[in-house]
């Protein structure tokens, strides 16, 4: 048994095998198994490490209710058997009981990602009576002070421990997302206390990938060498103590890795989402790379001949398109030269080794970068909006 | 409330699949799969098989009784064998007991 979505945990038995291993995604890009759904890009909170493009999709362009439901009747129907109502906030839109609704009567096992301030106990409620599976809410911190600051939203981590504790009474289950990052790191003690207080079935302890928003805030964010070792132990600790009480999912930042990860299980392998406006991506942050058309749902193609055809899904795909020295490297079909869109952000071009990679010829600059910058210049966010972002006041970082 | 979040697995106890954790067959891919969140797990035949065996009501002494009485096998090695993999499916938070509602 093994999870094919995320990072594989150790130890996983004999008896129950990966869904991958057995029918190989690679060679025939089968359809994934679980799809994101970004519904919109509207969100009451200001997070300056969001996964949202720096270039938001206004509400004026997002699907109607018909074109998910749509969408959904399709995912069922082509061998999706997950989905995950992201955003943005996904409770920002009036018909999201009703596309739940739509997803459990077409067979989707269904997730809702949020930041809850929106939620009342009544929605929730109707939201669980309409087949939702398991809620995932993201938290800032587990200091209020703290936490409210880095959400811009006043009172929000009152709120989300609020919809938390209504989570666990109507019986769905919980995840706590806990973003991480070099102002909150020091209380990830505190944090693992608190998903078990919350009663939550799993946590992620998920340190900020630098794209998009976070990029533009990586001198407030970037982690300390020494601060990612100890929360690299605590987890390890934490997962060994609280076994079959609280699964663990940890994602460290690449920067201080020596190889990079296999973003999205590879680029058009196994992972695709759909933008607010129906734009059907390999990646949530792949619209910054410039120069690459996307597919939308509103075109004349079904969502399937997208993720087989479409120029966009095939141009990184496999290792054609390789040039050193991920080419001749023996690592690649294991990382697949790491993320496209990093690769883009940090270098000009998404075909280039991503620089997380020891064997980019820009690791160590990025590296020694990444160093300086965690020493903490600065602690001032540049906060996440529709207007490209409004910077921190002074006084207030 | 959910039952007990770790479960020790022996043959008295109840066990069933928590509401987040679902078994179904896939019908794209011919397997059967647990949908859990942020994974599918894809069970073996046999894993299927004592899976759907545990409603909550019959104990895991009960499912080694009837899975060797399928296959006239002897019962204390096939107990075994169920109890290993229950508990690791415990053990990674896809198991739950069913008891008595609390609230």
């Amino acid at each position: 048994m093994s999870d094919v979505l995320g990072n594989i945990p150790p130890g996983m038995s004999d008896s129950l095998a990966v869904l991958e291993k057995q029918r190989s995604t690679a060679e025939t890009f089968g359809i994934p198994l679980a799809v994101l759904l970004e519904i919109t890009h509207r969100c009451p909170l200001q997070c300056p490490y969001c996964s949202n493009p720096v270039e938001l999709d206004r509400s004026g362009k997002e699907l109607t209710t018909d074109e998910w439901k749509k969408v959904l009747s399709e995912l069922a129907e082509i061998g999706v058997l997950q989905v995950h109502f992201s955003g943005g906030e996904p409770t920002a839109r009036k018909d999201l009981v009703e596309l739940v609704k739509h997803a459990s009567d077409a067979g989707l096992y269904t997730n809702l990602i949020t930041s809850a301030v929106l939620l009342t106990r009544e929605k929730l409620s109707d939201l669980a009576d309409a087949g939702l599976c398991h809620v995932q809410i993201s938290f800032q911190g587990v200091e209020e002070g703290l936490a409210d600051r880095v959400a811009g939203y006043k009172n929000a981590h009152r709120k989300k421990l609020e919809v938390a504790k209504w989570t666990r009474e109507l019986d769905l289950p919980l995840t706590v997302n806990a973003v991480m990052h070099r102002q909150n790191l020091h209380h990830l003690p505190d944090i693992i206390q608190m998903a078990l207080d919350l009663d939550a079935d799993r946590l992620e302890v998920a340190n900020v990938q630098y794209y998009g928003w976070a990029l533009k805030n990586r001198a407030a964010l970037m982690p300390t060498v020494a601060q990612l070792d100890e929360c690299t132990r605590l987890v390890e600790e934490a997962r060994e103590q609280l076994k079959g009480r609280l699964t663990i999912d940890y994602v460290v930042p690449d920067y201080y890795a020596l190889r990079p990860k296999k973003c999205m299980g590879g680029w058009g392998r196994q992972f695709f989402n759909i933008s607010p406006a129906g734009k059907v991506l390999p990646c949530h942050a792949a619209e910054s790379i410039t120069g690459l058309d996307f597919e939308s749902v509103r075109s004349n193609h079904s969502i399937a001949w997208i993720w087989q055809n479409s120029e966009a899904f095939n141009r990184y795909r496999g290792t054609g398109w390789m040039k050193e020295p991920c080419k001749s490297c023996e690592f690649r079909e294991i990382d697949f030269g790491g993320c496209r869109c990093q690769a883009f952000a940090l270098t000009g071009d998404a075909a280039n080794t991503d620089p997380a990679c020891a064997l980019s010829p820009l690791h160590e600059t990025i590296f020694k970068q990444a160093e300086r910058e965690a020493e903490g210049e600065t602690n001032r966010f540049l906060y996440r909006n529709f207007a490209g972002g409004t910077l921190e006041p002074e006084n207030d970082a | 409330m959910a039952g007990p979040r770790h479960i020790s697995v022996s043959e008295a106890s109840r066990p069933v699949l928590p509401r987040h954790a679902k078994l179904k067959y896939d019908e794209t891919r011919k397997v059967w799969v647990i949908l859990a969140p942020e994974r599918v797990l894809a069970p073996d035949e046999i894993a299927v098989e004592v899976l759907q065996l545990c409603n909550g009501e019959r104990n895991v002494g009960d499912v080694a009784d009837q899975l060797a009485a399928k296959y006239a096998a002897p019962r204390e090695a096939i107990l075994a064998d169920v109890i290993v993999m229950l508990q690791d499916l415990a053990d990674k938070g896809f198991l739950t007991e069913a008891r008595e509602k609390t609230l």
